[in-house]
């Protein structure tokens, strides 16, 4: 029987909530495609998981367990899967885009001479077989994407593109699957994972954020900005490369590998709203958008947008809100 | 130690794109083109690393003639040498097919560290380095922030979501995706230049490689997303538009 199967992610117990999302997406392209569902958890002991995973609607819930697999290594996730794979055969298999799929996936898809379809946002039925949406140029143009070679076709889906609520519930059998490991397959070797120096700033709390992009040019230009959030009485943050560049420290950078902040105002100036940086700042309340470039993908989230320079517009700006705030 | 770095040529950041007559790709002719920036990143590591450790850093790019002038930079920073994989049309290739590409050309020097960067601002795959290393069959680390050589081995700082880390050590040869950020990027000195006239760039053809063209996946088609949102934008000069927006926020957003 033909099959989706969908990879969940989980780190020490805990799923990473995407993967709910890509389970939502499964079941829908299952549906449309009239093949079965089925869900993988992948790790030393992920009993309490696969049971919980069993009371959506599944077919089948596939415990991948072995102690070598209580790590994560690219190595040892490859191998499980692999075998997984060749011994159930599904036609498609779906991975949530996080760090650790962009870390293995690609490796798994290259065992079955197949190329991985990365960071999907969207699909479209074409027969038997799926037309996959994902974005170019850092979101400014889309492509549809078509597999051309048979066999198993793998794909990963990129954070908020599907709902994780749309899930729906059901019963499955769970099957627990040991995978041939040995210590020998596993060359790399992983320590425990740190944060770095505590966060003197708690950007989560904030309830207005100026957040400043590349857009700023020179960190010479950064007092513009801080004049306006101080005008807004707000906190400043800032795209990655900002931070990247050593011109606001680390713990000031929002997106997937910084803070998730949910303000009631988020004002992003000079961002051009790449993926990574929108996953970090969506759920703010109201957004606006500074930028010159009118096809600039934060337009895509914003609720207010002023399409402009912004060293014209921001000193505007601090004028005007001076006028009102007195 | 000899390194090998992965370097593309990608569209400038600002770029504003047309989508070509076929439908399948953008128009090239009136764009700039640059280093993509994590690969850039991928380079500085190498560099830093030679002038920590000794050896080679050669830089390695699959691309059309247009290519030249990102292999020209990388060798006035200071790579030693290029290996240029000359091809006219890189939409023939997949990520599977660009990697093979890399990984016989790779082949051929026997490098012990091999660099990408960690995804390319065009196509955002993201999967070269990965690819990579399974084809050469060496272990690999993704997201790389640090790098430190050790006997036999590297042990590198991967970054993981919400601003953690990990350290994770790897047995060389191994293929390292660096992430932007990893360290300041150099800029090309005069010298540089200059010296970069002399050195080597060795030119090699898929057919060279014996790697036909291959494509598991196509691009069936590009276009310009539908906005899902409408976004309110606010017109004007910046003073009418900073006011009107202003007006906003005090009476429909409330955080004034
Ligand atoms: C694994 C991974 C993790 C990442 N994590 C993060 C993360 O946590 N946070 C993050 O932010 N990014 C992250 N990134 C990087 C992300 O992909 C983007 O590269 C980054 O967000 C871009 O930052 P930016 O919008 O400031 O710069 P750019 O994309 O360069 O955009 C600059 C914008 O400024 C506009 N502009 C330029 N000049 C002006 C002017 N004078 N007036 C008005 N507008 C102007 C331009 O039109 C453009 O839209 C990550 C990437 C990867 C691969």
């Amino acid at each position: 029987m033909s099959s989706v199967l969908v990879v969940m992610e989980q780190n020490a117990g805990a799923w990473h909530r995407m993967s709910w999302e890509t389970l939502a997406a499964g079941q829908e392209m299952a549906r449309q495609l009239g093949v079965e569902i089925n869900g993988a958890v992948v790790g030393a002991d992920v009993s309490a998981l696969a049971s919980e995973l069993a009371s959506k609607r599944l077919n089948r819930v596939y415990a991948v367990t072995h102690d070598l697999l209580g790590q994560y290594s690219p190595d040892g996730m490859t191998a499980a899967l692999e075998q997984l794979i060749r011994k159930t055969a599904p036609d498609f298999v779906l991975f949530p885009h996080t760090y650790q799929v962009r870390d293995f996936a690609p490796k798994l898809a290259t065992r079955f001479g197949q190329t991985l379809v990365p960071d999907v946002i969207g699909y479209r039925l074409s027969g038997q077989d799926l037309v996959l949406v994902r974005q170019l140029f850092q979101g400014k143009l889309n492509a549809d994407i078509r597999f051309k070679s048979d066999g198993v076709r793998f794909a990963s889906i990129q954070a908020g593109a599907f709902r994780a609520e749309a899930v729906e519930a059901g019963q499955a059998q769970v099957e627990t699957i040991t995978p041939d490991l040995n210590p020998g397959l596993i060359r790399t070797k992983a320590e425990e994972p740190f944060r770095e120096a505590a966060r003197a700033v708690d950007l989560s709390a904030a309830e207005l954020i100026v957040s400043v992009g590349r857009g700023i040019g020179e960190k010479e230009n950064l007092p513009l900005v801080q004049e306006l959030a101080e005008a807004l009485g707000a906190e400043l943050a800032a795209s990655r490369p900002i931070c990247d560049n050593g011109w606001l420290p680390m713990e000031r950078q929002v997106g997937s590998s910084g803070q998730t902040v949910a303000p009631k105002l988020y004002l992003a100036v000079g961002i051009s709203g790449a993926i990574q940086h929108l996953v970090g700042m969506k759920g703010a309340k109201t957004i606006v958008a500074i930028n010159k470039d009118p096809n600039a993908p934060i337009f895509e989230v914003a609720d207010y947008g002023i399409v402009g320079d912004l060293f014209e517009v921001v000193p505007a700006l601090i004028e005007e809100i001076r006028k009102v705030k007195g | 130690m000899k390194i090998l770095v992965a370097i593309k040529q990608v569209a400038a950041r600002d770029s504003q794109f047309k989508v070509d007559a076929s439908g399948h790709w953008v128009e090239e002719s009136d764009l700039s083109f640059e280093i993509n920036e994590p690969d850039a990143y991928a380079l500085e590591e190498a560099l830093q690393l030679k002038e920590r450790h000794g050896g080679e850093v050669v830089a390695l790019c699959a691309g059309p003639a247009r290519a030249v002038s990102g292999i020209r930079e990388a060798l006035a920073k200071g790579a030693d040498r290029a290996i240029h994989i000359e091809v006219e049309d890189l939409t023939q290739f997949d990520a599977l097919g660009v990697a093979r590409l890399l990984a016989k050309a790779a082949e051929t020097e026997s490098a012990d560290l091999l660099l990408t960067g960690l995804q390319s601002d065009d196509l955002g795959y993201g999967q070269t380095g990965v690819i990579l290393a399974e084809l050469l069959g060496v272990p690999h680390a993704t997201i790389i922030m640090a790098v430190e050589k050790q006997d036999g081995s590297i042990r590198v700082k991967r970054e993981l979501e919400n601003g953690w880390f990990q350290n994770v050590t790897l047995p060389l040869p191994a293929v390292l995706a660096v992430q932007s950020g990893i360290s300041k990027l150099r800029y090309a000195t005069l010298m540089g230049i200059k010296k970069a006239k002399s050195k080597e760039i060795r030119r090699l053809t898929a057919s060279d490689l014996g790697v036909p063209p291959s494509l598991n996946i196509v691009m069936e088609r590009v276009y310009t997303p539908e906005k899902t949102k409408r976004t309110e934008l606010l017109d004007g000069d910046p003073k009418q538009a900073a006011a009107a927006l202003v007006e906003k926020l005090k009476f429909e957003a409330r955080v004034l």
